[in-house]
């Protein structure tokens, strides 16, 4: 059997795919920056000399790392309003929940940064008196800052590639775009070909990039 | 040696590393029961030569030849090539000990000596224990047969070495600098095992510093310079009368060397 | 503001999720050992010295990597029938899928761990006259295996967690049967709390015995 390609749906569609584009961008961003804040305040309660904040935060840290970013899409969509009475938009529920998850896994990144910084340190900003929170924001971050990137990097490529779920939660995001174009215009193939294709290019060239960035923080380091 | 066919010809030897030429024309006949020991500065080229025999290095361009057969086809550009299953049978009949054992570390001592004859030549697991505890008990290291080669001592396991390359009863012995990475105090027991082997007759290679060495165990010494033989002859004759001037420039940098 | 939990009326269903739990291991088992497997020789391709294969398992790892689970696993049940004329169900479509996602990441794995031993261990193989094959299977695997067993049980938790996907499009795993229960009792909290916490059981295991592996190979020093 011979298949007949035919592109011209993509084609006539393709503002509606870039807009699609746009929302996994839009959800990527909000939720990338939403969950380094997450990630560093569960990393520092996990580091915390006290078990009431270190207990909790490795408590959450463990839970969402080992558990499907989809039950936590359909938790925050269609769990959460029960329980707090506010019913929150596809968008804000997926951004919650990508947010929640990639704040676990930045979490850990911040802490093997944190933690590989040699004892040395500590000691030596502890003889000059400084208190944990000081230590931690004049000396420790700012030397664990830069191993962390291209980690964080990697995670952040895994969040846009999870952000494709919230389509489950009629989010328009580029996925949810292409299975409506798919279904009205009967070309998949060609549909979800073609956002495979967008996704590849997305994200190859954002590791393309990280790479550059590994390589100029390698140099750096070893100057 | 010269009238009868040689156990091993090598004719015209070539090889580059990219750009680099390391080999310019090695041409060399050895006859059978013959200990040729091969001398030469770091970056001569004697530890390729050798690899280039069992094909550890395919040859740039030139022949071996093993018992009269020629090994691999001249392909594009002179290039050696070989096919697998050629090299494999070529492997078995020329055994070699490498300067860093290279002892497989998740098998014990006697596994390691019996792995060839049951994996490549398909002998079955008592006749090759057999085999392998008498070839261990012929190194000195019968007691040591179920120990992880680890718990040995560097000497210990180059023995262990030349008894898995003995197991495969090939043709002809590579040494490829097998006491260079020993501490010094290891080097003797090593030397002994090998210098043992020689008594048997067989025929073997051995590229190594140890000018002392080279003159009791081999029957004839090759100095290799710059990717050529240079000079070569009985060990009386290139280590006690070089001819070369580079031979012996080489010679009197061991100043503590001693027959 | 205080909602009264029914747990009751979910753990009162838990046939239904066990029945989609079967599906879910079933579902992990195949795409992983397949994986396991195949990224073997997807990463002896891309570990190679020859142009072809290296090019072809580069260009198939990055593809897989690249590209969201999702799509992957609705491009074989809705768009490859098209083009093949080959309907798969469901769940082999999903099979399918992860196993292919997992493959290249497991690929990866090998190549690194295949790089990791030293080239003295696959000269001395060598020496003796074997082939690749007996190479690989009594000298290379048997040592990179330790080093790589943290890393495979990192992947085998990245895809327990994937399983959860192949829901949307229609495989009846523990998720799907989730999301059939929510609407049928009304308490979608309770019903996602509690697959939550399925996942979490199945799954953290996993996780904690990467740890201690990793703990205990870096302890050796291997």
């Amino acid at each position: 059997m011979q298949y007949v390609w035919d592109f011209r749906p993509v084609w006539l569609n393709f503002g509606v795919l870039l807009e699609g584009l746009v929302n996994t961008l839009k959800l990527s961003g909000f939720s990338i920056g939403l969950g380094l804040v997450i990630g560093l305040v569960l990393a520092l309660g996990r580091l915390a000399p006290t078990r009431f904040l270190s207990i909790p935060a490795t408590a959450i840290i463990e839970f969402y790392r080992n558990t499907p970013p989809l039950v936590h899409f359909f938790w925050y969509f269609y769990g959460l309003p029960i329980l707090t009475g506010i019913s929150l938009t596809p968008f804000a529920a997926a951004a919650a929940a990508l947010s929640v998850q990639s704040g676990a896994f930045f979490a850990e990144v911040f802490r093997g940064g944190i933690v590989s910084v040699e004892r040395g340190q500590w000691e030596a900003g502890r003889a000059i008196g400084m208190g944990h929170a000081q230590l931690m924001r004049r000396i420790i971050l700012p030397q664990a800052f830069r191993r962390m990137i291209p980690p964080l990097m990697e995670r952040s490529f895994e969040l846009v590639k999870t952000t494709s779920l919230a389509a489950t939660l009629t989010y328009g995001e580029l996925v949810y775009k292409a299975m409506v174009l798919a279904t009205q215009t009967y070309r998949p193939m060609e549909i979800y070909s073609t956002i495979a294709v967008m996704f590849f290019t997305v994200l190859f060239l954002a590791s393309l990039g990280m790479r550059a960035v590994e390589h100029r923080l390698a140099r750096r380091a070893a100057r | 040696m010269a009238d009868a066919t040689p156990v091993l010809a090598v004719e015209g030897l070539r090889k580059s590393f990219g750009p680099n030429e390391v080999l310019k024309g090695i041409d060399l006949k050895v006859g059978a029961g013959e200990r040729i020991a091969i001398l030469g500065s770091s970056g001569s080229g004697k530890s390729t030569f050798l690899r280039c025999i069992n094909f550890m290095e395919t040859p740039s361009a030139g022949r071996i030849v093993l018992d009269g057969a020629p090994i691999g086809t001249q392909g594009r550009g002179g290039v050696l090539a070989a096919k697998s299953a050629e090299l494999r049978r070529l492997r078995t009949r020329v055994g070699m000990i490498f300067q860093q054992f290279n002892l497989f570390p998740h098998m014990t001592v006697l596994e390691n000596v019996m792995e060839g004859p049951v994996t490549v030549k398909g002998l079955k697991r008592e006749e090759a224990r057999a085999k392998a505890q008498d070839y261990l008990k012929r190194v000195g290291l019968a007691e040591k047969a179920d120990q992880y080669p680890q718990r040995l001592s560097g000497g210990q396991q180059q023995r262990v070495a030349i008894a898995r390359a003995l197991a495969m009863e090939p043709e002809i012995l590579l040494f490829d600098e097998p006491t260079s990475s020993l501490d010094p105090e290891l080097v003797g027991e090593v030397l002994d095992v090998i210098l043992g082997l020689s008594q048997e007759g067989r025929t073997m290679l051995l590229v190594t510093h140890e000018l002392g060495f080279a003159y009791h165990f081999a029957t004839r010494v090759l100095f290799l310079h710059e990717g050529r033989i240079h000079e070569q002859g009985t060990p009386d004759e290139v280590l006690k009368n070089p001819g070369q001037e580079r031979t012996q420039a080489f010679l009197r940098r061991f100043s503590a060397f001693h027959f | 503001m205080s909602y009264s939990f029914q747990f009751g009326e979910i753990l009162a269903n838990g046939d239904l999720l066990l029945r989609g739990l079967k599906l879910t291991v079933l579902l992990f088992a195949l795409a992983f050992s397949g994986a396991l497997v195949c990224g073997l020789f997807i990463g002896l391709a891309r570990g190679s010295a020859r142009r072809l294969p290296n090019l072809i398992a580069t260009a198939y790892i990055e593809l897989f990597r690249n590209t969201p689970v999702l799509v992957q696993l609705i491009w074989f049940y809705y768009a490859m029938p098209a083009l093949t004329g080959w309907q798969p169900t469901a769940f082999t479509a999903a099979a399918l899928g992860l196993f292919l996602n997992t493959s290249a990441y497991c690929a990866e794995i090998w190549r690194a761990g295949l790089q990791s031993l030293p080239a003295g261990q696959w000269e001395a193989g060598r020496a003796i006259g074997m082939s690749e094959w007996q190479l690989l299977r009594r000298i290379v695997v048997p040592q990179a295996i330790a080093r790589m067993v943290p890393a495979f049980t990192n992947r085998g938790v990245e895809l327990a967690k994937m399983t959860s996907i192949a829901s949307t499009i229609t495989v009846q795993e523990l998720m799907y049967e989730a999301k059939m229960l929510s609407t049928q009792t009304f308490l979608p909290l309770e019903t996602f709390t509690v697959v939550a916490v399925i996942y979490f059981v199945l799954i953290y295991p996993g996780t904690l015995a990467a740890y201690a592996l990793e703990r205990r190979l870096n302890s050796k020093g291997a």
